[in-house]
Protein backbone atom coordinates (compact mmCIF):
# COMPACT_ATOMS: atom_id res chain seq x y z
CA UNK A 1 0.00 0.00 0.00
CA UNK A 2 2.14 2.82 -1.46
CA UNK A 3 -0.74 5.37 -0.94
CA UNK A 4 -0.70 4.82 3.01
CA UNK A 5 -0.93 8.06 5.29
CA UNK A 6 1.22 5.94 7.74
CA UNK A 7 3.44 3.57 6.80
CA UNK A 8 5.03 1.04 10.02
CA UNK A 9 8.00 -1.18 8.68
CA UNK A 10 9.58 -3.82 10.98
CA UNK A 11 9.41 -1.66 13.72
CA UNK A 12 11.13 -3.31 16.91
CA UNK A 13 12.16 -1.47 20.27
CA UNK A 14 13.61 -3.64 23.22
CA UNK A 15 13.38 -2.45 26.94
CA UNK A 16 16.22 -4.93 28.54
CA UNK A 17 14.53 -8.19 28.43
CA UNK A 18 11.22 -6.71 27.24
CA UNK A 19 10.58 -6.74 23.24
CA UNK A 20 8.16 -4.29 23.50
CA UNK A 21 7.70 -3.83 19.53
CA UNK A 22 8.43 -6.91 17.62
CA UNK A 23 8.40 -6.66 13.80
CA UNK A 24 5.33 -4.78 13.57
CA UNK A 25 4.45 -3.53 10.27
CA UNK A 26 0.77 -1.77 9.54
CA UNK A 27 -0.29 0.70 6.65
CA UNK A 28 -2.70 3.21 7.84
CA UNK A 29 -4.48 5.15 4.38
CA UNK A 30 -5.99 8.46 4.58
CA UNK A 31 -9.02 8.60 6.30
CA UNK A 32 -9.09 5.59 8.18
CA UNK A 33 -9.84 5.36 11.85
CA UNK A 34 -7.25 2.39 12.70
CA UNK A 35 -8.02 1.00 16.28
CA UNK A 36 -5.31 -0.91 18.22
CA UNK A 37 -5.95 -3.18 21.14
CA UNK A 38 -4.47 -5.63 23.25
CA UNK A 39 -3.92 -6.71 27.18
CA UNK A 40 -1.78 -4.47 29.75
CA UNK A 41 1.62 -4.67 28.47
CA UNK A 42 1.16 -5.14 24.77
CA UNK A 43 3.14 -1.96 23.82
CA UNK A 44 0.46 -0.20 22.50
CA UNK A 45 1.91 2.87 24.48
CA UNK A 46 5.01 2.41 23.33
CA UNK A 47 4.15 2.00 19.74
CA UNK A 48 2.52 5.53 20.12
CA UNK A 49 5.62 6.82 21.47
CA UNK A 50 7.71 5.90 18.47
CA UNK A 51 5.07 7.03 16.14
CA UNK A 52 5.10 10.30 18.16
CA UNK A 53 8.97 10.41 18.09
CA UNK A 54 9.06 9.89 21.95
CA UNK A 55 11.22 6.91 21.54
CA UNK A 56 13.40 6.07 19.61
CA UNK A 57 12.80 2.80 17.81
CA UNK A 58 15.48 -0.04 17.38
CA UNK A 59 14.82 -0.57 13.87
CA UNK A 60 12.70 -0.20 11.95
CA UNK A 61 10.79 2.68 9.76
CA UNK A 62 8.52 4.83 9.80
CA UNK A 63 6.70 7.15 7.21
CA UNK A 64 3.69 9.80 6.85
CA UNK A 65 2.56 11.06 3.78
CA UNK A 66 5.42 9.40 2.44
CA UNK A 67 8.03 11.01 3.73
CA UNK A 68 10.70 9.18 6.16
CA UNK A 69 9.96 9.98 9.41
CA UNK A 70 11.98 7.46 11.72
CA UNK A 71 14.43 10.18 12.88
CA UNK A 72 12.65 12.56 13.07
CA UNK A 73 12.72 14.82 16.45
CA UNK A 74 9.05 15.13 17.94
CA UNK A 75 8.38 19.02 17.31
CA UNK A 76 9.04 18.15 13.57
CA UNK A 77 6.42 15.51 13.46
CA UNK A 78 3.69 17.42 14.77
CA UNK A 79 4.43 20.54 12.93
CA UNK A 80 4.46 18.07 9.52
CA UNK A 81 1.00 17.09 10.63
CA UNK A 82 0.92 14.03 13.25
CA UNK A 83 -0.33 14.94 16.43
CA UNK A 84 -0.60 13.39 19.72
CA UNK A 85 -2.77 13.09 22.81
CA UNK A 86 -1.39 11.28 26.23
CA UNK A 87 -3.04 8.37 28.03
CA UNK A 88 -1.74 9.97 31.11
CA UNK A 89 -3.43 13.94 31.00
CA UNK A 90 -0.31 15.64 31.09
CA UNK A 91 -1.65 19.51 30.29
CA UNK A 92 -0.75 23.31 31.95
CA UNK A 93 -2.91 22.88 34.96
CA UNK A 94 -1.48 26.39 35.71
CA UNK A 95 -2.81 28.08 32.65
CA UNK A 96 -6.68 28.32 31.44
CA UNK A 97 -8.27 25.50 29.53
CA UNK A 98 -8.39 28.13 26.32
CA UNK A 99 -4.17 28.90 26.97
CA UNK A 100 -3.47 25.55 26.43
CA UNK A 101 -5.48 25.01 23.40
CA UNK A 102 -3.93 28.29 22.35
CA UNK A 103 -0.61 27.16 23.04
CA UNK A 104 -1.41 24.15 20.87
CA UNK A 105 -2.64 26.94 17.94
CA UNK A 106 0.77 28.35 18.21
CA UNK A 107 3.29 25.58 18.43
CA UNK A 108 2.16 25.49 14.27
CA UNK A 109 1.51 29.10 13.59
CA UNK A 110 5.00 30.12 12.63
CA UNK A 111 8.22 30.51 15.30
CA UNK A 112 7.68 32.01 18.86
CA UNK A 113 10.29 34.82 18.86
CA UNK A 114 7.92 37.09 19.12
CA UNK A 115 9.14 39.14 22.50
CA UNK A 116 6.43 42.29 23.14
CA UNK A 117 3.20 41.27 21.87
CA UNK A 118 0.48 40.30 24.52
CA UNK A 119 0.26 36.33 23.06
CA UNK A 120 -3.61 36.26 25.18
CA UNK A 121 -4.66 39.24 22.66
CA UNK A 122 -4.08 37.93 19.58
CA UNK A 123 -7.27 36.46 17.96
CA UNK A 124 -5.05 34.87 15.01
CA UNK A 125 -4.18 32.49 18.28
CA UNK A 126 -7.35 32.85 20.25
CA UNK A 127 -10.25 32.20 17.98
CA UNK A 128 -8.51 29.20 16.05
CA UNK A 129 -8.14 27.60 20.14
CA UNK A 130 -12.04 29.15 21.22
CA UNK A 131 -13.08 26.94 18.23
CA UNK A 132 -11.13 23.88 18.93
CA UNK A 133 -12.29 24.20 22.27
CA UNK A 134 -16.15 24.20 21.01
CA UNK A 135 -15.93 21.74 19.01
CA UNK A 136 -14.73 19.01 22.03
CA UNK A 137 -17.75 20.60 23.94
CA UNK A 138 -15.62 22.76 26.09
CA UNK A 139 -16.52 25.88 25.02
CA UNK A 140 -18.13 26.90 28.05
CA UNK A 141 -15.07 26.02 30.48
CA UNK A 142 -12.73 28.21 28.25
CA UNK A 143 -11.67 30.61 30.90
CA UNK A 144 -11.49 28.01 33.48
CA UNK A 145 -8.24 26.95 34.66
CA UNK A 146 -7.21 23.47 33.74
CA UNK A 147 -6.50 22.27 36.95
CA UNK A 148 -10.04 23.14 37.77
CA UNK A 149 -11.84 20.37 34.95
CA UNK A 150 -12.93 17.04 36.13
CA UNK A 151 -11.27 14.21 34.46
CA UNK A 152 -13.13 13.80 31.63
CA UNK A 153 -12.90 17.54 30.46
CA UNK A 154 -9.22 16.46 30.81
CA UNK A 155 -9.63 13.99 28.06
CA UNK A 156 -11.64 16.53 25.88
CA UNK A 157 -9.11 19.28 26.79
CA UNK A 158 -6.29 16.94 25.23
CA UNK A 159 -8.40 15.94 22.14
CA UNK A 160 -8.76 19.72 21.41
CA UNK A 161 -5.48 20.40 21.58
CA UNK A 162 -4.54 17.88 19.49
CA UNK A 163 -7.15 19.25 16.99
CA UNK A 164 -6.11 22.50 17.51
CA UNK A 165 -2.75 22.48 15.20
CA UNK A 166 -5.39 21.01 12.06
CA UNK A 167 -3.47 17.33 12.01
CA UNK A 168 -3.66 15.29 9.24
CA UNK A 169 -3.72 12.56 11.67
CA UNK A 170 -4.25 11.82 15.35
CA UNK A 171 -2.47 9.70 17.72
CA UNK A 172 -4.90 8.95 20.57
CA UNK A 173 -3.75 7.22 23.36
CA UNK A 174 -6.69 6.02 25.40
CA UNK A 175 -8.80 9.08 25.18
CA UNK A 176 -11.51 7.31 27.60
CA UNK A 177 -9.37 6.20 30.25
CA UNK A 178 -11.28 6.52 33.25
CA UNK A 179 -14.23 8.45 31.93
CA UNK A 180 -17.60 7.29 33.03
CA UNK A 181 -20.34 5.81 30.76
CA UNK A 182 -21.49 8.61 29.93
CA UNK A 183 -18.58 10.59 29.20
CA UNK A 184 -17.20 7.74 26.88
CA UNK A 185 -20.48 8.00 25.06
CA UNK A 186 -20.35 11.58 24.27
CA UNK A 187 -16.60 11.51 23.42
CA UNK A 188 -17.61 8.05 20.90
CA UNK A 189 -20.02 10.05 19.42
CA UNK A 190 -17.34 12.88 19.01
CA UNK A 191 -15.06 10.73 17.34
CA UNK A 192 -17.47 9.73 15.12
CA UNK A 193 -17.79 13.18 13.73
CA UNK A 194 -14.00 13.56 13.82
CA UNK A 195 -13.24 10.64 11.93
CA UNK A 196 -15.41 12.04 8.95
CA UNK A 197 -12.13 14.81 8.97
CA UNK A 198 -8.83 13.27 10.18
CA UNK A 199 -7.46 9.96 10.09
CA UNK A 200 -7.07 8.45 13.64
CA UNK A 201 -4.75 6.17 15.11
CA UNK A 202 -6.88 5.30 18.35
CA UNK A 203 -5.71 3.09 21.29
CA UNK A 204 -8.34 2.32 23.58
CA UNK A 205 -9.78 -0.45 25.96
CA UNK A 206 -13.37 0.00 25.90
CA UNK A 207 -14.40 -2.47 22.71
CA UNK A 208 -17.70 -1.09 23.01
CA UNK A 209 -16.40 1.87 21.59
CA UNK A 210 -13.70 0.17 19.97
CA UNK A 211 -15.64 -2.14 17.65
CA UNK A 212 -18.57 1.11 17.48
CA UNK A 213 -15.75 3.24 15.37
CA UNK A 214 -13.05 1.76 14.15
CA UNK A 215 -12.41 1.05 10.24
CA UNK A 216 -9.85 -1.46 10.66
CA UNK A 217 -8.71 -3.10 14.43
CA UNK A 218 -5.00 -4.38 14.65
CA UNK A 219 -4.57 -6.66 17.76
CA UNK A 220 -1.17 -6.11 19.60
CA UNK A 221 0.06 -9.07 22.08
CA UNK A 222 3.48 -9.28 23.53
CA UNK A 223 4.58 -6.71 20.94
CA UNK A 224 3.52 -8.39 18.27
CA UNK A 225 1.09 -7.86 15.45
CA UNK A 226 -1.23 -11.42 15.80
CA UNK A 227 -3.92 -10.51 13.90
CA UNK A 228 -5.55 -7.29 11.45
CA UNK A 229 -8.45 -6.46 10.14
CA UNK A 230 -12.44 -5.27 10.02
CA UNK A 231 -13.75 -5.25 13.15
CA UNK A 232 -15.93 -8.71 12.15
CA UNK A 233 -13.07 -10.19 11.30
CA UNK A 234 -11.19 -9.53 14.35
CA UNK A 235 -14.24 -10.38 16.26
CA UNK A 236 -14.52 -14.35 14.58
CA UNK A 237 -10.58 -14.52 14.86
CA UNK A 238 -9.87 -17.70 17.49
CA UNK A 239 -6.13 -16.36 18.07
CA UNK A 240 -7.47 -13.03 19.24
CA UNK A 241 -10.00 -14.56 21.46
CA UNK A 242 -7.72 -16.71 22.97
CA UNK A 243 -5.47 -14.05 23.80
CA UNK A 244 -7.41 -11.25 24.43
CA UNK A 245 -11.36 -11.08 23.62
CA UNK A 246 -12.07 -14.35 25.76
CA UNK A 247 -9.67 -13.26 28.94
CA UNK A 248 -11.76 -9.97 28.71
CA UNK A 249 -15.12 -11.54 28.58
CA UNK A 250 -13.75 -13.91 31.47
CA UNK A 251 -12.97 -10.98 33.34
CA UNK A 252 -15.87 -8.83 32.99
CA UNK B 1 -1.63 41.99 36.37
CA UNK B 2 -5.14 43.52 37.50
CA UNK B 3 -5.50 46.91 37.76
CA UNK B 4 -7.64 46.83 40.57
CA UNK B 5 -6.38 48.69 44.35
CA UNK B 6 -5.30 45.29 45.91
CA UNK B 7 -3.06 45.70 48.77
CA UNK B 8 -0.34 44.15 46.59
CA UNK B 9 -0.76 46.85 43.82
CA UNK B 10 -0.80 49.82 46.54
CA UNK B 11 2.93 48.05 47.97
CA UNK B 12 3.98 48.05 44.21
CA UNK B 13 3.08 51.74 43.40
CA UNK B 14 4.58 52.70 47.02
CA UNK B 15 7.82 50.77 46.56
CA UNK B 16 8.10 52.47 42.96
CA UNK B 17 7.23 55.71 44.03
CA UNK B 18 9.37 55.11 47.66
CA UNK B 19 12.30 54.92 45.14
CA UNK B 20 11.66 57.35 42.86
CA UNK B 21 11.52 59.77 45.57
CA UNK B 22 14.86 58.73 47.57
CA UNK B 23 17.26 61.04 46.25
CA UNK B 24 14.63 63.87 47.32
CA UNK B 25 14.40 62.08 51.16
CA UNK B 26 18.47 62.07 50.74
CA UNK B 27 18.46 65.66 50.24
CA UNK B 28 16.61 66.39 52.87
CA UNK B 29 18.25 64.46 55.76
CA UNK B 30 21.63 64.42 53.99
CA UNK B 31 22.19 60.54 54.59
CA UNK B 32 24.42 60.00 51.60
CA UNK B 33 24.19 56.22 53.32
CA UNK B 34 20.80 55.43 52.60
CA UNK B 35 21.44 56.57 48.72
CA UNK B 36 24.47 53.97 48.37
CA UNK B 37 22.19 50.97 50.13
CA UNK B 38 19.81 52.05 47.66
CA UNK B 39 22.05 52.07 44.74
CA UNK B 40 23.18 48.80 45.23
CA UNK B 41 19.98 47.42 46.07
CA UNK B 42 18.38 48.45 42.71
CA UNK B 43 21.71 47.45 40.69
CA UNK B 44 21.14 44.17 42.30
CA UNK B 45 16.99 43.59 41.95
CA UNK B 46 17.61 44.56 38.06
CA UNK B 47 20.56 41.22 38.42
CA UNK B 48 17.51 39.50 40.77
CA UNK B 49 14.71 40.52 37.75
CA UNK B 50 16.95 39.22 35.15
CA UNK B 51 17.55 35.51 37.11
CA UNK B 52 13.76 35.33 37.13
CA UNK B 53 13.05 35.68 33.88
CA UNK B 54 15.10 31.97 33.43
CA UNK B 55 14.38 30.79 37.02
CA UNK B 56 10.89 31.72 38.04
CA UNK B 57 9.49 31.93 34.50
CA UNK B 58 11.15 29.10 32.58
CA UNK B 59 12.05 27.12 35.39
CA UNK B 60 15.96 27.05 34.81
CA UNK B 61 17.91 26.90 37.86
CA UNK B 62 20.61 28.47 37.33
CA UNK B 63 23.40 28.20 39.74
CA UNK B 64 26.17 30.70 38.20
CA UNK B 65 23.88 33.94 37.44
CA UNK B 66 26.53 35.94 39.09
CA UNK B 67 29.01 35.11 36.42
CA UNK B 68 27.72 37.16 34.13
CA UNK B 69 27.42 40.14 37.33
CA UNK B 70 31.35 39.93 36.97
CA UNK B 71 31.39 40.07 33.23
CA UNK B 72 29.95 42.77 32.49
CA UNK B 73 31.97 44.53 35.32
CA UNK B 74 35.50 43.58 34.24
CA UNK B 75 34.04 44.48 30.53
CA UNK B 76 33.87 48.15 31.86
CA UNK B 77 36.91 47.94 34.39
CA UNK B 78 39.34 46.58 31.73
CA UNK B 79 37.87 48.59 28.99
CA UNK B 80 38.62 51.83 31.32
CA UNK B 81 42.15 50.37 32.42
CA UNK B 82 42.93 49.90 29.31
CA UNK B 83 42.01 53.83 28.37
CA UNK B 84 38.77 53.42 26.91
CA UNK B 85 36.31 55.57 28.52
CA UNK B 86 33.31 56.18 26.54
CA UNK B 87 30.48 54.10 28.07
CA UNK B 88 28.83 54.20 24.18
CA UNK B 89 31.87 51.46 23.64
CA UNK B 90 32.30 49.85 27.62
CA UNK B 91 28.47 49.06 28.17
CA UNK B 92 27.52 47.66 24.64
CA UNK B 93 30.25 45.57 24.77
CA UNK B 94 29.34 44.68 28.60
CA UNK B 95 26.69 43.38 27.13
CA UNK B 96 28.30 41.80 24.22
CA UNK B 97 30.35 39.52 26.49
CA UNK B 98 27.85 38.73 28.90
CA UNK B 99 25.77 37.53 26.12
CA UNK B 100 28.52 35.23 24.53
CA UNK B 101 29.38 33.64 27.70
CA UNK B 102 25.46 32.73 28.26
CA UNK B 103 25.44 31.75 24.78
CA UNK B 104 27.93 29.23 25.23
CA UNK B 105 27.11 28.17 28.47
CA UNK B 106 23.36 27.80 27.79
CA UNK B 107 24.24 25.52 24.79
CA UNK B 108 26.41 22.97 26.56
CA UNK B 109 23.95 23.82 30.34
CA UNK B 110 20.50 23.22 28.38
CA UNK B 111 20.83 19.99 26.63
CA UNK B 112 21.22 18.44 30.69
CA UNK B 113 18.51 18.95 33.05
CA UNK B 114 17.79 18.88 36.64
CA UNK B 115 21.20 18.56 39.02
CA UNK B 116 23.64 18.47 36.17
CA UNK B 117 22.13 21.55 34.82
CA UNK B 118 22.74 23.32 38.06
CA UNK B 119 26.38 21.80 38.26
CA UNK B 120 27.16 23.23 34.64
CA UNK B 121 25.84 26.36 35.13
CA UNK B 122 28.10 26.61 38.62
CA UNK B 123 31.17 25.21 36.77
CA UNK B 124 30.84 27.76 34.39
CA UNK B 125 30.75 30.41 36.96
CA UNK B 126 33.57 29.03 39.14
CA UNK B 127 35.59 29.47 35.75
CA UNK B 128 35.01 32.75 35.33
CA UNK B 129 35.78 33.68 38.90
CA UNK B 130 39.37 31.48 38.70
CA UNK B 131 39.90 33.18 34.94
CA UNK B 132 39.22 36.78 37.07
CA UNK B 133 41.41 35.48 39.86
CA UNK B 134 44.16 34.30 37.12
CA UNK B 135 44.62 37.79 35.75
CA UNK B 136 47.49 39.41 37.36
CA UNK B 137 47.25 42.37 34.59
CA UNK B 138 43.79 43.75 35.86
CA UNK B 139 45.00 42.87 39.59
CA UNK B 140 44.40 39.35 39.91
CA UNK B 141 42.63 38.17 43.25
CA UNK B 142 43.25 41.89 44.58
CA UNK B 143 40.77 43.45 41.73
CA UNK B 144 40.67 46.27 39.55
CA UNK B 145 40.10 49.73 40.44
CA UNK B 146 38.08 52.39 38.31
CA UNK B 147 39.95 55.70 37.83
CA UNK B 148 36.92 57.35 36.56
CA UNK B 149 32.86 55.94 35.80
CA UNK B 150 31.79 55.15 32.22
CA UNK B 151 32.15 58.49 29.75
CA UNK B 152 28.90 59.36 27.87
CA UNK B 153 30.29 62.49 26.17
CA UNK B 154 28.62 65.02 28.48
CA UNK B 155 25.61 63.69 28.44
CA UNK B 156 25.24 62.14 31.92
CA UNK B 157 27.77 62.42 34.99
CA UNK B 158 27.68 58.68 36.66
CA UNK B 159 30.14 60.42 39.24
CA UNK B 160 27.02 62.58 40.24
CA UNK B 161 25.20 59.78 42.91
CA UNK B 162 21.98 60.92 42.30
CA UNK B 163 22.45 61.01 38.63
CA UNK B 164 23.96 57.62 38.88
CA UNK B 165 21.10 55.82 41.39
CA UNK B 166 17.88 57.31 39.04
CA UNK B 167 20.22 55.89 35.86
CA UNK B 168 19.94 52.87 37.75
CA UNK B 169 16.67 53.08 38.57
CA UNK B 170 15.45 53.96 35.32
CA UNK B 171 17.16 50.37 33.72
CA UNK B 172 15.71 48.39 36.53
CA UNK B 173 12.19 50.06 35.26
CA UNK B 174 13.33 48.98 31.87
CA UNK B 175 14.12 45.70 32.56
CA UNK B 176 10.82 44.83 34.85
CA UNK B 177 8.91 46.24 31.52
CA UNK B 178 10.85 43.76 29.52
CA UNK B 179 10.40 40.60 31.54
CA UNK B 180 6.61 41.89 31.61
CA UNK B 181 6.19 42.05 27.93
CA UNK B 182 9.02 38.81 27.57
CA UNK B 183 6.52 36.55 29.54
CA UNK B 184 3.11 37.84 28.24
CA UNK B 185 4.36 37.43 24.70
CA UNK B 186 4.05 34.22 22.04
CA UNK B 187 7.47 33.82 23.32
CA UNK B 188 6.83 33.76 27.17
CA UNK B 189 4.03 31.34 26.45
CA UNK B 190 6.76 29.35 25.22
CA UNK B 191 9.03 29.52 28.00
CA UNK B 192 6.40 29.24 30.83
CA UNK B 193 4.64 26.18 28.90
CA UNK B 194 8.19 24.03 29.09
CA UNK B 195 8.94 24.81 32.88
CA UNK B 196 4.91 23.67 33.49
CA UNK B 197 5.86 20.17 31.06
CA UNK B 198 8.27 20.11 28.45
CA UNK B 199 7.89 16.80 26.94
CA UNK B 200 4.25 18.02 26.30
CA UNK B 201 5.65 21.30 24.52
CA UNK B 202 7.92 18.96 22.26
CA UNK B 203 4.83 17.03 21.44
CA UNK B 204 2.38 19.60 20.01
CA UNK B 205 5.27 21.24 17.99
CA UNK B 206 7.81 23.09 20.28
CA UNK B 207 11.47 22.83 19.71
CA UNK B 208 11.89 23.77 23.31
CA UNK B 209 15.16 23.82 22.98
CA UNK B 210 16.09 27.12 21.48
CA UNK B 211 13.81 29.23 23.69
CA UNK B 212 14.96 28.32 26.72
CA UNK B 213 18.42 29.27 25.08
CA UNK B 214 17.20 32.54 23.97
CA UNK B 215 16.02 33.14 27.24
CA UNK B 216 19.06 31.81 28.88
CA UNK B 217 20.99 34.76 26.60
CA UNK B 218 18.55 37.33 27.22
CA UNK B 219 18.85 36.70 30.93
CA UNK B 220 22.58 36.70 30.93
CA UNK B 221 22.72 39.78 28.75
CA UNK B 222 20.86 41.98 31.01
CA UNK B 223 22.30 40.72 34.25
CA UNK B 224 25.84 42.29 32.20
CA UNK B 225 24.39 44.86 32.14
CA UNK B 226 23.67 45.02 35.92
CA UNK B 227 27.40 44.17 36.02
CA UNK B 228 28.31 47.12 33.86
CA UNK B 229 26.85 49.21 37.10
CA UNK B 230 27.78 47.34 39.76
CA UNK B 231 31.91 48.36 38.64
CA UNK B 232 30.38 51.99 38.08
CA UNK B 233 28.61 51.88 41.21
CA UNK B 234 31.89 50.83 43.51
CA UNK B 235 34.58 51.78 40.86
CA UNK B 236 36.20 48.50 41.79
CA UNK B 237 35.96 44.98 40.33
CA UNK B 238 37.49 41.60 41.78
CA UNK B 239 36.32 37.96 41.51
CA UNK B 240 34.57 37.80 44.59
CA UNK B 241 31.56 39.27 42.48
CA UNK B 242 31.32 36.18 40.58
CA UNK B 243 31.78 33.59 43.48
CA UNK B 244 29.29 31.21 43.35
CA UNK B 245 27.88 32.31 47.22
CA UNK B 246 26.94 35.15 44.92
CA UNK B 247 25.23 33.17 42.26
CA UNK B 248 23.54 32.14 45.57
CA UNK B 249 22.20 35.56 46.89
CA UNK B 250 20.50 35.82 44.12
CA UNK B 251 18.91 32.73 43.41
CA UNK B 252 17.40 33.53 47.60
CA UNK B 253 16.36 37.27 46.05
CA UNK B 254 14.22 35.97 43.49
CA UNK B 255 12.80 32.69 46.02
CA UNK B 256 12.18 35.34 49.21
CA UNK B 257 10.52 37.89 46.85
CA UNK B 258 8.56 35.56 44.94
CA UNK B 259 9.31 32.98 41.61
CA UNK B 260 7.84 34.41 38.17
CA UNK B 261 5.97 37.34 39.54
CA UNK B 262 6.81 40.60 38.00
CA UNK B 263 7.90 42.56 41.39
CA UNK B 264 9.20 39.51 43.59
CA UNK B 265 12.90 39.90 42.64
CA UNK B 266 12.55 43.89 43.70
CA UNK B 267 11.04 42.81 46.80
CA UNK B 268 13.61 40.26 47.50
CA UNK B 269 16.88 42.22 46.72
CA UNK B 270 15.33 45.24 49.19
CA UNK B 271 14.50 42.51 51.65
CA UNK B 272 18.16 40.46 51.48
CA UNK B 273 19.84 43.42 51.42
CA UNK B 274 17.78 45.17 54.23
CA UNK B 275 18.68 42.35 56.48
CA UNK B 276 22.11 42.00 55.51
CA UNK B 277 22.81 45.53 56.30
CA UNK B 278 20.83 45.81 59.38
CA UNK B 279 20.28 42.36 61.33
CA UNK B 280 24.02 42.84 62.90
CA UNK B 281 23.19 45.96 64.13
CA UNK B 282 19.85 44.61 65.34
CA UNK B 283 21.57 41.36 66.94
CA UNK B 284 24.24 43.37 68.72
CA UNK B 285 21.27 45.52 70.54
CA UNK B 286 19.61 42.55 72.00
CA UNK B 287 22.57 41.19 73.00
CA UNK B 288 24.43 44.06 74.17
CA UNK B 289 22.58 44.08 77.78
CA UNK B 290 23.22 40.75 78.36
CA UNK B 291 27.19 40.40 76.98
CA UNK B 292 28.34 44.12 76.25
CA UNK B 293 31.93 42.63 75.10
CA UNK B 294 30.42 40.38 72.75
CA UNK B 295 27.51 42.15 71.08
CA UNK B 296 29.63 43.35 67.93
CA UNK B 297 30.74 39.58 67.64
CA UNK B 298 27.58 38.58 68.19
CA UNK B 299 26.13 40.68 65.12
CA UNK B 300 28.59 39.19 62.57
CA UNK B 301 26.30 35.70 62.98
CA UNK B 302 23.54 37.69 61.32
CA UNK B 303 23.17 34.47 59.12
CA UNK B 304 22.38 32.44 62.20
CA UNK B 305 18.84 34.38 62.16
CA UNK B 306 18.68 34.83 58.11
CA UNK B 307 18.42 31.26 57.51
CA UNK B 308 15.89 30.00 59.47
CA UNK B 309 13.79 33.46 58.03
CA UNK B 310 14.28 32.35 54.61
CA UNK B 311 13.30 28.43 55.53
CA UNK B 312 10.36 30.09 56.90
CA UNK B 313 9.25 31.54 53.56
CA UNK B 314 9.94 28.49 51.45
CA UNK B 315 8.33 26.18 53.91
CA UNK B 316 4.97 28.88 54.77
CA UNK B 317 5.26 31.54 52.25
CA UNK B 318 5.47 29.53 48.74
CA UNK B 319 5.15 32.47 46.53
CA UNK B 320 8.17 34.82 48.86
CA UNK B 321 6.84 38.02 49.99
CA UNK B 322 4.85 38.65 46.39
CA UNK B 323 2.57 35.51 47.72
CA UNK B 324 2.30 36.66 51.20
CA UNK B 325 1.01 40.02 49.25
CA UNK B 326 -1.02 38.19 46.87
CA UNK B 327 -2.89 36.56 49.62
CA UNK B 328 -3.56 39.81 51.73
CA UNK B 329 -5.25 40.74 48.11
CA UNK B 330 -7.25 38.20 47.64
CA UNK B 331 -8.36 37.65 51.67
CA UNK B 332 -9.68 41.22 50.88
CA UNK B 333 -11.33 41.30 48.24
CA UNK B 334 -13.55 37.65 49.26
CA UNK B 335 -13.90 38.95 53.22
Amino acid sequence: MADALLQIENLSKRFGGIQASDRISLAIPDGELHAVIGPNGAGKTTLVSQLSGQIAPDSGRISFAGVDITGLPMHRRSAGGLARSFQITSLFLDISALDNVALAVQAHAGHSFRFWRDARGEAELRQPARAALERVGLGARADWPASALSHGEHRQLELAMALAGRPRMLLLDEPMAGMGPDESARMVTMLRALKQEVTILLIEHDMEAVFALADRITVLVYGRVIASGAPAEIRANAQVRDAYLGEQEAVS
Amino acid sequence: MSGALTPRNVVIAALLVGLALLPLYVSITGDRFLLTLFTRIVILAMAAVSLNLILGYGGMMSFGHAAYLGIGGYTVAILAFEGVQSGFVQWPLALAASALFALVVGALSLRTRGVYFIMITLAFAQMAYYLASGMARYGGDDGLGLDSRSQFAGLLNLSNKTTFYYVCLILLCASILLVWRLTISRFGMVLRGTRSNETRMRAIGFPTYRYKLAGFVIAGTMCGLAGALVANHTDFVSPAMMYWTRSGDLIVMVVLGGMGTLFGPVFGALALLFLEQFLPTLISAVVRPFNPAGAVKAGEYWQIVLGPLLLLVVLFARGGIDGLLRMLSSRERHG
